[in-house]
């Protein structure tokens, strides 16, 4: 049973993906009740597991691919936490698309993919050995790029082909780095297997400076999905999809892939201490920071609301990967807990643009002045997210940097605080203006097209409730972060495990 | 030079001039009589050389005689082919 | 046991040539079943028994004609059935708005079979010739079976090719009967030296193969031919015929003239193969029409084969065992995938009529599963997890590692890239909104069995174990190859 609860939590979504693609277009209820069957089920797994781990319960599943080569799906303490945000944001992502895609075409084409796309995330959390990882890594190029074309209009079709062109090409980086790996360096076949210090410190020094190149060409292939400096083009375009695909792209599956790639290789494979004694970290810190920099300016310059949050999510993500290159457990805790935040906070904003521009067809930012008053839970919902992002305390994203920060101290890089005290500073100047137009700037004549009237809401309850939902959330997560089961604690727990000696 | 080793080299110099002949050919018939005739340079070598190595032996003749039926089944088909080609205006020598 | 992977498709072959029409419908699923039943069988009693030599009529050789099954031959045997069966089953629906042609498929459809089972189970070099050359004219015939002005070019050119390089082969034959005085596969390995008549014999012979099996630059001929003719004959075409000339050609190198071939012409050969993945992929992505996108992407797919010279020739033990491993299972996954990718754009060439991959909206709305069919096959063909395709290229990968040969490595990651290039061309045009022709429903058979093949290339992803464990029990030890790294 140990061994077939993983399977089991992936063949939830995939199973679902599988009977949705079967169903025929019509049969709308049963869909909806499917999919969101799967997706209780799903969170009920994995606090199954959750509960387990905290108890030191093995949950592994080995099946052998090819002579020597194991598919291995295992659930530590890391993968839960991605697992638990994957499954979490599935449901609220799934409730909130069904309010968005009311109506639309090819419905059960998109429900599918987006399920593939949801087990592929699940894969990824799950995978116990860089094979697997690759594995699931590659099938969620494949099961995200319907979802980026969905609309299918010419538009979306070129920003698919953008998309294709970075993720496929970072999934052959990849591949060359983990055969690379396997061929090279993996002689007994276990160092390539995720563990709690990692597995090469062992090696002999005439390796390092393979290990080093191994490295960077990882780091290369994950970064494209992680959308570091100057691999990030395909995010900002790949914003024509439907909201609730880019809540999900963004907040949870592909970007997240990518840093949780990035984290499983410095804790996992090279170990956090090697890594920093092969000086791979700062080299990667400093890319991380630039990225931080880099997106926040970029944010600043866009007028449209999705493309500012997308180059927002190219900072913010960078931070995961900044606080896996601070060596000691305050920056590793401070990487780890903001994968999570950075999510819920991510998918609230995104939720809201989707609102704003469901509800009262507002797509640019000149366009928000005086929605706070029309759409008050959804701008109350815009309002905590943002702040979380800037860090202002006691919300989500102040725990991340707070933690970053002392890190950063910790690991004797005092100059990423100053990375910290300016992108908050680029932070707050794309943010506040929006939250200035929402709550104090009078309406500006009619809305630019009012789809939806308010009634006893200001707008559909599967598009509302989801939103506040992952609000409260993001403030929750920052108001009791002491709390024994909150992500903190739970990234605590990951940190204390991987700095055993 | 026994007269077994005649038959091969007879038979080399048949497949060198028809390989030259279905290269440069252009039009299909002649390509199909340059393979023909390659046939025959082929089935001389194949009786004349293991003769010539290790004396009288069946099996190569028992082979050319299964060659040769291969051979002008075809070249039956490959007329069919050609003709039915024709018939559907197709142009015999491109 | 083992003759009877002959005799079912002569049988059948003849009855169908003879028999009445509706008559001719009855037979072909018993006729199936027998075939793959029998094919099964025989795998199974390899796998317990371990390689058998028969010989036909109890006549030995040299007159008498040797069958072996191995564990090579009996996977290459149910892959054969397998998708020889899929294909029919397409076939029957398919061959409904085709009476005329239909009369004339399943008796050439059976001999296709009887040679492919005999090249399989061949254990000389003669009987190879035999096979290779019914082989071919069965599947002229069914190249031609539609008689329009471009199918008839397309046949004769098909035609001469094959009649050319059969030619090339049994001269080769010749030379190397003449030498050694015997034909037998096991015994020519151990006596062919590294001797000019060896090499000018085993030179002929590769010459004819590559132009069999539509290597670059040899492959002017093919893609007007597979992607010419009606949808169930490219798919038996690409996914079986072609491998039926590469088979013997790594059988004469890796075997036979083991001994006798150089790194230098190992290397020169995966340089063709190269050629073939980039010049097959450029053309793949230029072309108009989806079924000579398809053939095209044979084209490049028969490249990565050709990495197994290169690959397994002068180098250790290991990696040559990689190789050969990945080299399988590429034939393997690649028979798969690209039966079921021709049969899936047969269906979506049927539904729009027409095959312009520039008119291709709507067919994810119309025709899901169909396309769906296309993409997983892509996957596989793309060389992307989980496929039998992906499997393949790790162990070729993993084998270019071993050896050091950096170059092939790089040719295989770029060969990849170009394939998602072209495949999604097909899908970007298929997510258009806007469909600008009718769309007919096409039967869910043809859907179907499209869709059964492709999930079957998937499948070999998790269960290559299988095929490589059923390849370990054979008399052709495919490392210690000569040469020297």
């Amino acid at each position: 049973m140990t061994a077939l609860l993983p399977v089991f939590v992936l063949a939830t979504s995939l199973i679902t993906a599988v009977l949705i693609f079967i169903l025929p277009e019509r049969y709308y209820r049963l869909r909806v009740s499917l999919n969101l069957a799967a997706a209780v089920l799903k969170i009920v797994l994995v606090a199954v597991m959750i509960a387990g781990i905290a108890n030191q319960v093995d949950y592994e599943f080995r099946y052998e691919l090819l002579p020597g080569i194991d598919l291995v799906l295992r659930a530590d303490a890391l993968s839960m936490l991605f697992a638990g945000l994957s499954s979490v944001l599935w449901l609220f992502t799934t409730l909130y698309a069904i309010g968005y895609l009311e109506g639309a075409p090819n419905r059960s084409r998109f429900f599918g993919f987006f399920s593939l796309c949801v087990a592929s995330t699940m894969g990824i959390a799950l995978a116990g050995n860089l094979f697997t990882f690759l594995i699931f890594f590659e099938l969620l190029t494949l099961s995200t790029y319907p979802l980026v074309v969905h609309r299918g209009t010419e538009e979306s079709l070129r920003a698919g082909r953008t998309y294709l062109k970075y993720t496929l090409g970072g999934g052959a980086v990849l591949l060359v780095g983990v055969a690379l790996m396997y061929g090279l360096v993996d002689q007994t076949g276990t160092m390539t297997e995720f563990a709690e210090t990692g597995t090469l410190s062992a090696l002999p020094s005439e390796q390092h400076f393979t290990l080093a190149v191994i490295f960077f060409v990882l780091i290369a292939g994950l970064g494209v999905k992680a959308a570091l400096v100057p691999l990030h083009g395909w995010l900002p375009v790949a914003m024509v999809a439907p909201a609730p695909v880019s809540a999900l792209l963004h907040a949870v599956a592909v970007v997240k892939a990518g840093a949780f790639g990035i984290v499983r290789v410095i804790y996992n494979i090279y170990g956090v201490e090697f890594a920093w004694q092969l000086g791979v970290l700062l080299p990667l810190a400093i890319l991380a920071s630039i990225t931080i920099i880099w997106g926040s300016l970029r944010a600043l310059q866009q007028v449209e609301m999705k493309k500012r949050l997308a180059y927002s999510t190219v900072s913010q993500v960078s931070y995961i990967a900044l606080g896996a290159c601070l060596f000691g457990p305050i920056g590793t805790i401070g990487g780890i807990v903001h994968l999570l935040h950075q999510g819920i906070m991510k998918v609230t904003l995104f939720f809201c643009a989707g609102n704003y521009a469901e509800t009262l067809g507002i797509h640019k930012i000149k366009d928000l002045d005086g929605v706070g008053r029309r759409m008050p839970l959804t701008s109350i919902a815009f309002t905590l997210g943002a702040f979380g992002m800037i860090g202002v305390p006691p919300l989500a994203g102040f725990i991340s940097k707070w933690y970053l920060g002392i890190g950063a101290l910790d690991a004797g890089m005092g100059w990423v605080i100053g990375v910290l005290i300016l992108s908050s500073m680029l932070n707050a100047g794309y943010f506040l203006p929006i939250v200035y137009r929402l709550w104090f700037k009078p309406k500006q004549g009619p809305w630019p097209d009012e789809h939806i009237k308010a009634a006893r809401f200001e707008t559909h309850g599967l598009l509302l409730w989801p939103t506040v939902a992952t609000a409260v959330f993001s403030l929750a997560a920052g108001l009791f972060a002491a709390h024994a089961w909150s992500p903190l604690s739970w990234a605590s727990l990951i940190a204390f495990r991987e700095y055993l000696p | 030079m026994t007269i077994d080793l005649w038959y091969a080299a007879v038979g080399a110099v048949i497949v060198a001039l028809s390989v030259f002949a279905f290269l440069t050919s252009k039009h299909l018939m002649k390509k199909l009589l340059a393979f023909n005739i390659m046939g025959s340079g082929v089935f001389l070598i194949m009786v004349g050389l293991p003769q010539h190595q290790h004396g009288v032996d069946p099996v190569p003749q028992a082979l050319v005689l299964t060659g040769i039926v291969v051979a002008v089944s075809a070249t039956a088909l490959a007329l069919v082919l050609l003709r039915r080609y024709v018939r559907a205006g197709g142009n015999p020598a491109p | 046991m083992t003759p009877i992977l002959l005799i079912i498709p002569l049988a059948f072959a003849i009855l169908t040539l003879l028999l009445p029409r509706h008559w001719v419908r009855a037979i072909i699923i018993p006729g199936l079943v027998l075939q793959v039943g029998a094919a099964v069988l025989l795998c199974m009693e390899i796998y317990q028994h371990g390689p058998q030599d028969y010989a036909l009529g109890d006549w030995q050789a040299p007159l008498g004609i040797s069958l072996i099954a191995d564990g090579f031959s009996v996977t290459l045997l149910a892959l054969t059935a397998l998708i020889a069966a899929l294909c029919a089953i397409y076939a029957q629906y398919f061959l409904t708005r085709y009476p005329r042609e239909q009369r004339y498929f399943w008796p050439l459809f059976w001999f296709l079979l009887a040679a492919l089972n005999g090249i399989w189970l061949a254990g000389d070099l003669f009987n190879l010739y035999v096979g290779l050359e019914l082989l071919g004219l069965s599947a002229v015939g069914m190249v031609a079976l539609t008689a329009e002005k471009t199918t008839l070019k397309a046949a004769l050119d098909y035609l001469y090719a094959a009649l050319f390089g059969s030619l090339a082969y049994l001269a080769g034959v010749a030379l190397l009967y003449g030498a050694y005085g015997t034909l037998s596969i096991a015994q020519l390995s151990d006596m062919a030296a590294a001797n000019p008549t060896t090499q000018v014999a085993l030179a002929l012979m590769t010459v004819g193969l590559l132009l069999k099996t539509a290597i670059f630059p040899l492959h002017y001929w093919l893609p007007p031919a597979h992607g010419g003719a009606l949808a169930p004959v490219s798919a038996l075409l690409s996914a079986l015929v072609v491998k039926a000339s590469f088979y013997i050609l790594a059988l004469l190198w890796l075997d036979v003239g083991a001994l006798a071939v150089t790194v230098t012409a190992a290397q020169a050969m995966g340089a063709l193969g190269a050629g073939a993945i980039f010049w097959g992929s450029w053309q793949a992505f230029q072309t108009r029409q989806i079924k000579m996108l398809v053939a095209y992407s044979t084209v490049a797919q028969l490249g990565y084969l050709m990495l197994l010279f290169p690959l397994a020739i002068g180098v250790s033990e290991a990696a040559a065992q990689l190789a050969w491993q990945g080299t399988i299972l590429h034939l393997l996954a690649h028979a798969f995938a690209k039966a079921a990718m021709f049969l899936a754009v047969g269906t979506l060439v049927l539904a729009l009529g027409h095959g312009r991959i520039n008119d291709f909206g709507g067919v994810s709305q119309r025709n899901p599963v169909a396309l769906f069919a296309f993409g997983l096959s892509a996957v596989s063909l793309m060389g992307l997890p989980p496929s039998g395709g992906f499997n393949a290229k790790w162990l070729l990968l993993q084998s270019a590692i071993a050896s050091g040969q950096w170059h092939w490595f790089v040719v295989m990651i770029i060969g990849g890239l170009l394939t998602a290039a072209y495949v999604f061309r097909v899908f970007r045009v298929s997510f258009l909104q806007s469909a600008k022709h009718e769309i007919q429903d096409t039967h869910p058979a043809l859907q179907l069995s499209a869709l059964a093949l492709a999930l079957m290339a998937i499948a070999l992803g998790f269960v290559s174990e299988l095929p490589l464990s059923l390849m370990n029990l054979t008399d052709i030890a495919p490392a210690t190859m000569g040469g020297t790294p």
